[in-house]
Formats: structure tokens, C-alpha cells, sequence
């Protein structure tokens, strides 16, 4: 189960707890630490886009590939702060930006009529049409008060999701 | 470390936008957060994942007096018990080799009499390995008897789940070819017990395997036919699904419960990690093997019943009789990706629920 070098001290885990700032507790760390090792089979350090395809429970989610292309390569340290968002200790705001991370995929800061597309066309695959996905969206956009022609950015973001009672946790399994 | 938690063993798809019945709005096209939090879910903990973990070694030599016991105990072990195994393990292959060899050759033409001899030989020498792990087998239930038309389904552990049933009854067994000497055995001697042989990689062998199964359980002086229908050694805490070759054969399907005793020495074999020769060797270096076998009633198709409905009801069985946890998955998943069609379904229920949410009039 891991590598031998499965050894975290005590300054580690403070360092890693600074970095996702105190998002998790220690003993979740530790345990994420372990998640981490099991995963990363060729003890490379980081975990790669094939071992994270070999979860099946992971393979099968629509938003594997675009999740991929955040976490592919991420050391312990940054793997730990990808999932903060996801701690039940994260603010509300820490999880609408993760989302909003998660559709602005060139990374300005502002999120595009195809961006929230491109997101849909991932989650209903073939069972919609490209032009009923335009009009769908455009619907409800139009509704919102914004234009196919909005750039949305995270304050928008925000106040649209902000009070939808979000809730996105994941519980770290701890001994 | 365990991971027990009840809940995630019944895999349920959860929804990927919030369940209402209200118009559909922005917010919920924009709201990715469920699929979000089942893909991070998957990435800290996964069924499917845990079905394959070994059990760490609990260090509990820690202090100064369990450290020297440990210390005997490792000498005991590798020292005294280790030799005395390899011993018994070399005597009872020479008895083996000086009987069979002769008796295959020789009662060439008493076919009969050669394989009565020979399925006894091999109970033999399966009796000696279990020896020689001082393997301490607990048998329930009546012993399988040699009947055609039937086919013997058990759970898989390790390799050694065969030598442990074989002791008690000379099985046709069906195994993926290996390489190496467990390949030349297999060549060997596990032909004269009438075993088959399949290779994962091939694609048309299962066709080829299917034949040779209907063929062998209709013949009368044919070895009764043991198959794993897991298809992979699995850690003996969960069953991953049973693949239905074996349950669309026609025939009755007995089935057969192994539970380890993890206390002694785990006999997970996990073949990623480790090769069989090592695997043995671990096991030759415990204290003991102690496990339990029941053989369980014997079942049959029920009508209107599909034989994948079947293996499952079957699988349930073993389950519940060792104490085994269910997971939904395929053991072929360690070797291949899942197939598309169940993002596919993930993806058809949003857009049912988006559309069904669309034609909604009100605020």
C-alpha cells in the first residue's frame, strides 16, 4: 500500500495544512496523504492523468477530462488545495470559485457564452443537440438578465449560485 | 485501516442537477457542484479501489517487551517452521513425481484406472502444499460430488483458493494461463484433471472458452468444473460482479463461500505487486493459513430469470455466507477502462431532467 517513503512529519503536514489554508485537519491530511500514495502507483510523486482514469468511479463522471486538465500533475501539497474547495470547512465563496475555475479554462477571468457550453456539451453528451443546448442556454441566460454576449466574471458568479444552497462536500475518511 | 462505510457499497447515481419541479433557471444549469462532488468523491476514496487493498501490517512490535517476541517469532518462523515446510513441500513432490510420472505413462491404456490414480495424486500434493503453509481448513457443508451438468462457482482470493479446494476434491478448474512454473504445472499436470485455459488479452477466446465449458460439464467422466467468476483475485472483503459466462450454461451452479482468517497471515494475492513464487513464499513464512469453506445448496435458473440476474443472486449468496461486502463493479476494471455507456446514462438523466424542467411555466 504505497510506497516506504509514505512518511509525513509533522512540518509537512503543517506546511500543507498553511497551503489549503486550514481547509483540513491534520488527521485528514494524513489520511489524504495515504489517498494520495495509493493512487500514485509509480511513486512519481504526483499523480497521473492514467492513474486517476484507473478509478472507475472517476472515469465514468462527465467532467473527468476538464477536472483532469486542473489536477493532472499536482504535487501532494497542490492536490490538497485542489480539493479544499470540496472540505466542509471551505466558504461558500472558496466552492463558487472552484466552479467558476472549472469553466473559465483559459484562465481570464471571465467565463463566455461557449464556455458554459462547452461545460454543457460535457454533461448531456449525445443526448442533446448542439443547436437545443444553444437555445436552452441562451433561454435562461436571457431570463437572468444577462445576453448571449455576457461575459460573466466570479461577482456574477457569485450572485447567481450564492443563494442556490450549494452544497458540494466530500467527507475524507479519517481512522 | 478498514474503510467501512455502508453507505457508499450501494452505489447510487446520484442526480446531476438539484431535484425540483420548478422552472429551470440559470443558476441550475450553471450549478455543476453534484457532478463535481461525486468526481472529487471518486478521487479520495472509490469502491473499487478498496476491494484491491492489501491489509497493511500492524506494527505491533513497538515496545520493549512485544519487540524480542516479535524478534522470536521471526526466527521461529524463517528459522525453524520455514525449513521444516520446504522439507514436507519436497518430499511430498517427490512422491508425487515418482507416482504420476510412471502412472501417466505407463496406464496409458487403462484410461480409467489412470485417472482415478492420478485425481487422487493430485489431492495429494494440494494436500501437501496446504501442509506446508500449515493451512488449518475448516470444511461445511457436503463435498462435492461428480455428477455432469453441474458447475462450481467459488470466490477468489488468491491462487491458492484452488490448491485449497482441490485438496478435498480433484476440480477441472478454469484459469488464465501464466507464465513461468506455474505455467509448466499448469501444462502438465492441471491438464490431466481436464483444466481449461483462457487468455485475458484475447478477445475471440471467450467464445472458444464457452465451447470447451459446454463441452466439458456434459461429459459424465469429466472432473467437476470449478470456475472464479470474479475473473481477479479480489481481498476477501468485497465480491466485484460475477461475469455470467459460467450461469448461461445450462446447468446447476453450486456454490462455493472461502473466507480467510486475516489474523493469521492475508492471503490476498495481489498480482500486481507481487508473483506467485513470492506470494508462496510469504505464505510459507506465517504462522498459518486458516480459512473456512462451505459448500453451499445448490441452485438453478429460475424461469424469467436472466443469467446475469442469476450470477447476482448467486454472488449474494457467497456474499452473505462469508461475510463479504458487494461492490458494483467489473473485476476486468484493474486491466481496462469502464465502458461509455455509464457516463452515457449519467448524461441522459440530466438532460431528462433539464428538459423535463424547461416545459414548466412559473417563477
Amino acid at each position: 500500500m504505497g510506497n516506504t517513503s509514505s512518511m509525513l512529519t509533522q512540518y509537512d503536514i503543517e506546511e500543507v495544512q498553511e497551503h489549503c489554508n486550514h481547509t483540513f485537519s491534520q488527521q485528514e491530511i494524513v489520511s489524504l496523504y495515504q489517498r494520495f500514495c495509493q493512487l500514485d502507483r509509480n511513486g512519481a510523486g504526483f499523480i497521473s492523468a492514467e492513474e486517476f482514469l484507473s478509478v472507475p468511479e472517476f472515469a465514468v463522471n462527465p467532467l473527468c477530462q476538464r477536472l483532469l486538465r486542473m489536477v493532472d500533475g499536482l504535487n501532494f501539497k497542490e492536490f490538497v488545495a485542489f480539493l479544499s474547495a470540496f472540505s466542509s470547512r471551505a466558504t461558500m465563496q472558496q466552492k463558487i470559485e472552484f466552479i467558476f475555475k472549472v469553466y473559465d479554462t483559459d484562465c481570464n477571468g471571465k467565463v463566455a457564452f461557449n464556455d458554459i457550453l462547452d461545460v454543457l456539451r460535457d454533461l448531456t453528451g449525445s443526448f442533446m443537440s448542439e443547436q437545443q443546448r444553444q437555445q436552452v442556454l441562451a433561454h435562461v441566460l436571457e431570463e437572468a438578465g444577462y445576453s448571449k454576449d455576457s461575459l460573466l466574471e466570479l461577482a456574477d458568479f457569485i450572485k447567481i449560485l450564492g443563494n442556490s444552497g450549494l452544497k458540494m462536500e466530500v467527507e475524507v475518511p479519517v481512522d | 485501516m478498514d474503510l467501512d462505510r455502508p453507505n457508499i457499497e450501494e452505489y447510487l447515481p446520484s442526480e446531476a442537477i438539484q431535484e425540483s419541479n420548478e422552472k429551470l433557471h440559470l443558476r441550475d444549469l450553471l450549478d455543476i457542484s453534484p457532478t463535481l462532488t461525486e468526481a472529487a468523491g471518486a478521487i479520495v476514496d472509490d469502491s473499487f479501489t478498496r476491494c484491491f487493498k492489501s491489509n497493511p501490517s500492524e506494527p505491533w512490535n513497538w515496545n520493549v517487551y512485544l519487540f524480542p517476541l516479535w524478534c522470536f517469532g521471526v526466527v521461529v518462523r524463517y528459522g525453524i517452521l520455514f525449513p521444516v515446510r520446504v522439507l514436507v513441500l519436497t518430499i511430498g513432490w517427490i512422491i508425487f513425481l515418482s507416482s504420476f510420472i510412471p502412472a501417466h505413462f505407463l496406464l496409458r491404456s487403462h484410461d480409467k484406472w489412470r485417472k482415478k490414480i492420478e485425481r487422487y495424486l493430485v489431492e495429494l500434493i494440494c494436500s501437501f502444499f496446504v501442509a506446508s503453509w500449515t493451512g488449518v481448513v475448516k470444511y461445511h457443508g457436503p463435498r462435492p460430488s461428480m455428477r455432469p451438468k453441474q458447475v462450481f462457482v467459488a470466490n477468489h482470493t488468491s491462487m491458492i483458493d484452488f490448491i485449497v479446494l482441490e485438496q478435498m476434491t480433484a476440480f477441472a478448474v478454469i484459469m488464465q494461463k501464466h507464465p513461468g512454473w506455474v505455467g509448466l504445472l499448469q501444462s502438465t499436470i492441471l491438464e490431466s484433471v481436464g483444466c481449461i485455459w483462457f487468455n485475458r488479452a484475447e478477445a475471440k477466446d471467450r467464445e472458444i472458452v464457452a465451447r470447451k465449458l459446454r463441452d466439458h460439464i456434459q461429459g459424465v467422466d469429466n472432473n467437476p468444473l470449478l470456475i472464479f467468476p470474479e475473473g481477479t483475485c479480489v481481498n476477501n472483503h468485497y465480491t466485484v460482479m460475477f461475469k455470467k459466462g459460467a450461469f448461461e450454461l445450462g446447468c446447476t451452479v453450486c456454490p462455493i463461500a472461502i473466507k480467510y482468517n486475516k489474523i493469521f497471515v492475508d492471503a490476498f494475492w495481489n498480482s500486481k505487486k507481487q508473483s506467485f513464487t513470492m506470494h508462496l513464499l510469504h505464505l510459507m513464512t506465517s504462522w498459518a493459513v486458516v480459512c473456512d469453506v462451505w459448500y453451499l445448496e445448490p441452485q438453478n435458473i429460475r424461469p424469467g430469470e436472466t443469467p446475469i440476474e442469476f450470477a447476482e443472486r448467486v454472488r449474494d449468496i457467497i456474499s452473505v455466507r462469508a461475510g463479504l461486502k458487494k461492490v458494483p463493479w467489473d473485476g476486468y476494471l484493474k486491466y481496462s477502462r469502464p465502458s461509455p455507456k455509464h457516463r452515457e446514462r449519467k448524461q441522459q438523466r440530466f438532460v431528462e431532467s433539464v428538459l423535463q424542467r424547461l416545459e414548466k411555466k412559473g417563477k
